[in-house]
């Protein structure tokens, strides 16, 4: 983890100035800079677990037919796969990781408000993970219903369903913890003169998603208790045989998961709106509206949970009311693209990696957005629900969206915490593999769903053969960029070339303290004079 | 590390309020259930809304309010009097709270002796809308008696700190919050005890 030798002064920076040693240094430590490589470390390392789970999944679906493993196998499979990616990758990866390392020094804070509660929802985490992994290899083994854990079938099946479950509860609160957290930092310990006109777009973003992590999270709670108690005590209250009604599990567990893909895609769009205009050498273009488009976002998004459920049997007054809304909340989505393509417009573009994953960004969200809008016109999405085309539609928006962002945060960011760099060449070569790994897997998905091939399925019709080979042919060269990427990363922040302050001269208050960051982060308590896409302001190199 | 000794009792309060709206909503998904089951099945709530010992229901509703009134009256008490009448009320409340669930633990044997409990036989025979009233109550008075011992825990650990010297008229963030809480789950019961015991 750490670098081999110091860029600075061992004592001054936040690698060596703690008061224990070797591993309790991290786990107890309630720097949110350690916190936060905490977070990015366990985050990445499930990312990988997920990934190789999608590759089996596709290795399984190569060709017609059994390929590698049974049905059960498959199902435990994608359901593993996308709880997995789902609750302990992306939910908690931005704002945990890099919202911890980053948001403080952004307003120019030396911590959080509440630094052992942060600690404590890391531990969360670790144990909701810890839970979700033993679920796994024990009981009845692991769960097959799908990430959505719908009933009746989750209340019926005989895999570990209740402590999978209960391991995802836990990692609720982790998130409520860190909702609460975030808020109350922003609140309360923004420096001088960081006013809310000053405050870095990736903190709106985070502010934004720590009210959706505040306000939807103990929904998916409460849902959560009612799978357990439905199976443990056979409460009913979802099972047609017993009065209950399946379709209100639908309502509540969307409820909350519609909002979900905000936290997850929230922050990824901040980490976007920081690195354009510092590769573009401009000022961010409509700063005001990217913004308020985050907080829009946010609320708009909280009333759609309905479009999941479409053919579900809603009356169809739900349906045009829950098809409109989520056509509205295009809107602020697409003011966010406008923008930022505005911003790039007679910018002094360089293309370096965070930006090329950044310019990724941009194409792949705007077609799992575009995919998105097909979904929430009810009679289109009468024709692809359940299909491979929901399946690429998700991939584009949350791997395309928020993981190339993330990807783009690792290149951008991380060097300021190791004080050393990546090689250029290499990472150029990772992103243009995974780029175009990425269209060929998931692009194929959507055709695929168009033809009517379902998902969730184990086995399919031959005319669907050549483009699932097509696909899982692209799952490879995503991998093989996805390795050389970590790889060029690793050995860079070991032992790469040293960056100083401010390698990519921008504006942001992280890159005016030093490199490696001191434990407090900054010397003296800072002022704020200048707005945070404001160059003329800013030291470069 | 100085950083951590840094007193903001402002936010460490919002804090506590944003943590309070997730327990509202956590609770709301039930009432949300209730109000979508009490509309489709109006006829078989109200029948086994009559069945709830209102007796019970009322006592504890008494029990509940005095005890956040005393949980009031121990946030005012630190500021302006001595650590022993602090220690009294607090303890007043947690002996109230501990009253409230043995109220609890009678009428829930009460019903469970009748053969009422969530997929009992007795509520299987019976209509649809009965089992899902009853699995309500006991998911949603569970869920609060759970927040009711939580409350109280987190009430007595406050005591032993005002005991101790820890939390004083100087810095009281901790009793004010845990009070905070106490409100919020009397609250969750102002809800339940009408929608269960009163309306029906
Ligand atoms: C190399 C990377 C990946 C590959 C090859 C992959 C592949 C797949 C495949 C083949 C499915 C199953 C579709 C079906 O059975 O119909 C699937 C489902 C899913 N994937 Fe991925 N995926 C990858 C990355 C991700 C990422 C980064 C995320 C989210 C952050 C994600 C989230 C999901 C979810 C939520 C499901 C749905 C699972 C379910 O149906 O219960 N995947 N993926
Ligand atoms: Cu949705």
């Amino acid at each position: 983890m750490k670098p081999t030798d110091q860029t600075m002064t061992p004592a001054a920076s936040f690698w060596n100035d703690t008061g224990r040693s070797g591993i309790a240094s991290w786990i107890f430590s309630t720097d949110h800079k350690r916190i936060g490589l905490l977070y990015f470390f366990s985050v990445f390392g499930f990312f990988l677990v997920g990934v190789v789970l999608g590759l089996l999944i596709r290795i399984e679906l190569m060709a017609p037919g059994r390929t590698i493993m049974g049905p059960q196998t498959y199902n435990a499979l994608f359901t593993v796969h996308g709880v997995v990616m789902v609750f302990l990758f992306i939910i908690p990866g931005f704002q945990g990781s890099f919202g911890n390392l980053i948001m403080p020094i952004q307003i120019g804070a030396r911590d959080v408000a509440f630094p052992r509660l942060n600690l404590f929802s890391w531990w969360l985490y670790m144990a909701g993970a810890a839970i979700i992994l033993t679920s796994l290899f024990t009981g009845g083994g692991p769960p097959d219903t799908g990430w959505t854990f719908y009933l009746p079938f989750s209340g019926r099946t005989g895999t570990n369903v209740s402590l999978a479950v209960f391991g995802v509860f836990v990692v609720g609160f982790s998130s409520i913890a860190t909702g609460v957290n975030f808020v109350t930092t922003i609140h309360r310990l923004r420096a001088e003169g960081m006013t809310w006109g000053r405050l870095p777009l990736f903190v709106w973003s985070l502010y934004a998603t720590a009210w959706v992590q505040i306000l939807a999270t103990p929904i998916l709670g409460i849902t959560l208790v009612l799978i357990i108690a439905e199976r443990l005590l056979g409460t009913g209250l979802f099972d047609p045989g017993r009065g209950g009604d399946p379709l209100m599990y639908q309502h509540l567990f969307w409820i909350y998961s519609h909002p979900a893909v905000y936290i997850m895609i929230l922050p990824a769009m901040g980490v976007i709106s920081e690195i354009i205009p510092v590769f573009a050498r401009k000022p961010v273009f409509g700063y005001k509206m990217i913004a308020f488009s985050s907080l829009a976002i946010a609320a708009a998004g909280s009333l759609v949970w309905g479009h999941h459920m479409f053919t579900s049997g809603m009356s169809d007054t739900a349906v045009l009311v829950f098809s409109f809304l989520t056509f509205v909340v295009a809107i602020p989505s697409a003011i966010k693209v406008f923008n930022w393509v505005s911003t790039l417009y007679k910018g002094s573009i360089s293309l370096e990696a965070p930006m090329l994953f950044s310019l990724s960004f941009i194409f792949l969200f705007s077609i799992g957005g575009l995919t998105g809008l097909i979904q929430g016109a009810a009679a289109t999405d009468i024709h692809v629900h359940d299909t491979q085309f929901v399946v690429g539609h998700f991939h584009y928006v949350i791997f395309g969206g928020s993981g190339f962002a993330f990807f783009a945060a690792m290149h951008y960011w991380l060097p300021k915490f190791y004080g050393r760099r990546y090689a250029e060449k290499p990472a150029i070569i990772a992103w243009a593999l995974m780029s175009v790994g990425f269209n060929i897997l998931y692009f194929s998905m959507i055709v695929l769903g168009l033809e009517g091939m379902p998902r969730r399925y184990y086995d399919y019709l031959p005319e669907f053969a050549p483009l699932n080979l097509v696909s899982t042919i692209g799952s490879w060269i995503l991998a093989s960029g996805l390795v050389l990427l970590l790889v060029n990363l690793v050995r860079g922040l070991r032992s790469g070339e040293r960056v100083g302050k401010n390698p990519w001269g921008a504006a942001t208050l992280e890159w005016s303290i030093p490199t490696p960051p001191p434990t407090e982060n900054f010397e003296e308590e800072p002022v704020v004079t200048h707005g945070p896409y404001d160059y003329r302001g800013a030291g470069i190199p | 590390m100085s950083h951590q000794t840094r007193k903001d009792p402002a936010g460490a309060k919002l804090g506590m309020w944003l943590f309070l709206f997730t327990e509202l909503f956590l609770f709301g998904g039930l009432f949300l259930l209730y109000g979508v089951y009490l509309a489709r099945y109006h006829r078989e709530f109200a029948a086994a809304g009559r069945e709830m010992h209102l007796g019970f229901g009322t006592a504890n509703t008494v029990i509940l309010i005095t005890s956040s009134l005393l949980a009031a009256m121990a946030v005012t008490a630190i500021q302006r009097s001595g650590r022993r009448l602090v220690l009294y009320l607090l303890g007043g409340t947690v002996l109230c709270g501990a009253v409230f669930l043995f109220n609890k633990y009678l009428e829930w044997s009460d019903e469970i002796g009748h053969g009422i409990y969530p997929g009992s036989p007795r509520l299987a025979a019976g209509p649809p809308g009965e089992s899902v009233f009853y699995s309500l109550y006991y998911l949603t008075v569970g869920l609060h008696g759970l927040h009711v011992l939580i409350g109280g825990t987190l009430l007595a650990v406050v005591a032993a700190r005002v005991g101790r010297g820890t939390i004083h008229a100087g810095d009281f963030a901790w009793l004010e919050n845990g009070a905070l809480y106490w409100h919020l789950v009397d609250l969750v019961w102002i809800f339940i005890f009408p929608l269960y015991y009163l309306v029906l």
